[in-house]
């Protein structure tokens, strides 16, 4: 019965996909776990720990919030209540690039504006935005302490002074 | 002996190409078999000629810049390692002009120091302040920052002192020195300055506070934009710690402090020191009702000072030299230093310490040296983005917390941003509504909801939908936000939108009716 095998067959593909992903979310769990551990004893643990997972997976995944709030005894809605309400921390995964441009008064009185702007153009995205190939987030900053060497962008974490939409896109490769 | 080249760690020198700088002159040296020594200090704030390179010579450290890394060959052409001639020379550090007439008292040291060396410190008169506090009683610690006169930093002016005082007569098993580091009003940058380029100072003026208010725990609580700071700053006290200046034994004189930084998630409201203070409690960054105030109920419910960096790096030197020696600087019932800082569309960008009292002017015009792009200045915004935009008309005005107060602004953390005349004043005054509705907290109806109100009234004027009714709202929504919000944000962002009001009112015709006179 050609039928029933190729049937099984992809129902073992399903068992077996199934149990690689209960085995990342194991491993995952394992992981938040141990972050929580190792900080737990800090007074007021939690941001201190949201900061260490996001470091670890490049993001807050889902199933952390649970791990998180088991760990400090608070209900998962408080721990996404607080992951939420600050604009570090991602719910997706950000692009291989992240771009973050200052867009406070000190560096809009030196051009951010036209700088944002052209950035946006030419990555076609909008602030807070990955573009289509996952490659480049763009996301506005509100000040770097680089207001003396206007305008200023942070480029996966190195910051630029007295930028350009040119310089900023080269260092992206874009 | 190695011959020192100092290049600034800096963020801000950094931003302009100090780590390519740094390695070039190490390779070179290495290459020409020289014998150098690269250190990497701290800026002295003078950013128009970051990165800054110095070279130790025998007639004192000698300034070059601003250096990129394509002036690395000339500058061992001409033998820069002695100081000597090149188009980019600056003379001795200490005589430029920008530096040599300032009064750092604050910022002794940085630029100067190794910002990691403790030998670099203590030969710099570094923890004398703490010495001389660990002789003295907690409430002589305390008389002598109220006589000093000084307040509070961070902007709100409150008379450090009698802070300390009430936290140092509440009762509790722990107390706590909470840092303000969350420096997030453009054009203000002495904060991140000083913990990159002098961290020690603002150990040891914990540890003092600590010593005058039985708290023996403190936090440093600082922002993620900036790891360089942060990075400085926990080096920094590993390296107290390992000297027996932070722990169970300060000095050897048996009294405990200790600290630790604690990183921020980019909310600007964090600034305001109860959602601070929720904040690290790892809560939502809303913000407390007052009272009870943080002095008394403050961290985890526990008695709390919390002052800003430069109030808490402006302790040291009064208990070094004395109250009176810091109150004979400044003006009126502003005593002291103050580190301006000049940034935004300006030629000379930088942080300049000086007792209270230069005129706006002054500040703009011959320390600034006028706007980078030399077309004329047209608004300056002091005090971050719920600072007042004053116009020319005002530039006499004394650089003091009641003068600034007498003419509807404040200094605030004492940032100055300059304009040039493209400026569009609307468009400012509908950014700084916009802010406020993107860093509110959500706690109160005035602030959540008025500023978005804001920028809506900003947006019909723009149209010239019946424009005079729009600005009469915009006074309304502005009266209300004032005075009905729990926080300075949502009750200072008026500050930037009437002033443009007042001061610019050309700004804000309908667009449409300037198309149709033209």
């Amino acid at each position: 019965m050609p039928d029933t095998v190729q049937n099984k067959q992809e129902f073992d593909n399903m068992l077996e996909r199934e149990a690689c992903m209960s085995e990342t979310t194991e491993d995952q769990n394992v992981r938040v776990a141990a972050i929580c551990d190792r900080l737990i004893t800090l007074e007021g643990p939690l941001l201190p720990i949201l900061h260490e997972v996001q470091e670890e997976f490049g993001h807050i995944p889902d199933g952390a919030l649970q791990t998180i709030a088991k760990k400090l005894n608070l209900s998962r809605a408080e721990v996404h209540g607080v992951a939420s309400f600050y604009h570090d921390f991602r719910e997706e995964k950000a692009g291989k690039h992240v771009i973050k441009i200052c867009r406070a008064e000190a560096c809009q009185a030196m051009g951010a504006d036209a700088l944002g702007d052209e950035i946006r153009r030419h990555l076609k995205v909008d602030w807070s935005q990955t573009t289509a190939d996952h490659k480049i987030t763009l996301e506005p900053v509100f000040c770097l302490g680089l207001c003396a060497c206007a305008p200023a962008a942070m480029v996966d974490g190195k910051v630029v002074g007295r930028v350009s939409a040119d310089r900023i896109l080269e260092k992206v490769g874009s | 002996m190695s011959i020192k080249v100092y290049v600034p760690l800096d963020s801000g020198s950094v931003a302009l190409g100090a780590d390519d700088v740094a390695s070039a002159i190490a390779d070179k040296a290495s290459d020409a078999g020289a014998d150098v020594k690269v250190v990497r200090n701290g800026s002295f704030g003078m950013y128009w000629l970051e990165p800054m390179v110095e070279v130790e010579t025998p007639r004192g450290r000698v300034a070059y810049g601003p250096v990129s890394t394509d002036d690395i060959d000339a500058l061992f052409d001409a033998d820069f390692l002695t100081g000597g001639a090149h188009k980019l020379y600056l003379g001795r550090t200490q005589d430029i002009p920008f530096l040599k007439s300032q009064s750092r008292l604050t910022f002794q040291r940085c630029g100067i120091v190794d910002p990691v060396s403790l030998e670099d410190y203590r030969a710099n008169e570094g923890l004398t302040g703490l010495e001389n506090a660990l002789k003295m009683t907690d409430e002589e610690i305390v008389k002598a920052v109220t006589d000093s006169g000084l307040r509070g930093r961070g902007g709100a002016g409150f008379p450090t002192g009698i802070k300390w005082n009430t936290v140092r007569e509440a009762k509790g098993d722990q107390k706590y020195i909470v840092c303000n580091a969350d420096e997030g009003d453009s054009g203000t940058f002495a904060d991140r300055m000083i913990m990159e380029g002098e961290p020690f100072v603002l150990i040891e003026g914990m540890i003092i506070a600590g010593l005058a208010t039985g708290a023996t725990k403190g936090y440093v609580y600082t922002r993620s934009e900036y790891p360089t700071a942060i990075d400085v700053m926990n080096e920094a006290i590993e390296v107290a710690r390992a000297a027996g200046v932070l722990g169970d034994n300060i000095l050897g004189s048996g009294k405990a402090f200790d600290m630790e930084v604690r990183m921020g998630a980019g909310a600007y409201v964090c600034g305001e020191e109860t959602s601070l203070l929720n904040s690290m409690e790892g809560k939502r960054g809303v913000v407390r009702a007052k009272p009870p105030l943080p002095a008394l109920e403050g961290f985890l419910g526990r008695p709390t000072v919390v002052n800003n960096v430069i109030s808490l790096c402006s302790v040291p030197v009064i208990l070094e030299k004395g109250a009176e020696y810091y109150r004979d600087y400044g003006m009126g019932r502003s005593r002291g230093t103050i580190p301006i800082q000049i940034a935004g569309n300006v030629k000379h960008g930088g942080l300049y310490e000086v007792g209270f009292g230069l005129t706006l002017g002054e500040i703009v015009e011959q320390l600034g040296g006028g706007t980078a792009s030399g077309r004329p200045v047209k608004a300056v915004q002091v005090g971050g983005p719920l600072g007042a935009y004053f116009p020319k008309e005002l530039f006499d005005t004394p650089f003091d917390y009641e003068e600034f107060a007498k003419r509807d602004g404040l200094i605030g953390h004492a940032g100055v941003v300059v304009f040039d005349d493209t400026v569009d004043m609307m468009k400012q005054a509908r950014f700084a509504m916009e802010f406020c509705a993107i860093e509110s907290c959500g706690k109160c109806t005035p602030c959540r909801i008025g500023s978005v109100r804001g920028t809506e009234v900003v947006d019909k004027l723009e149209r010239g939908e019946e424009p005079e009714l729009q600005i009469e709202l915009l006074h309304d929504l502005c009266e209300t936000m004032k005075f009905g919000s729990l926080c300075a944000l949502g009750g200072f962002t008026p500050y930037p939108v009437l002033s443009a009001l007042t001061h610019f009112p050309d700004d804000f015709k309908p667009r449409a009716l300037d198309i149709a006179a033209e």
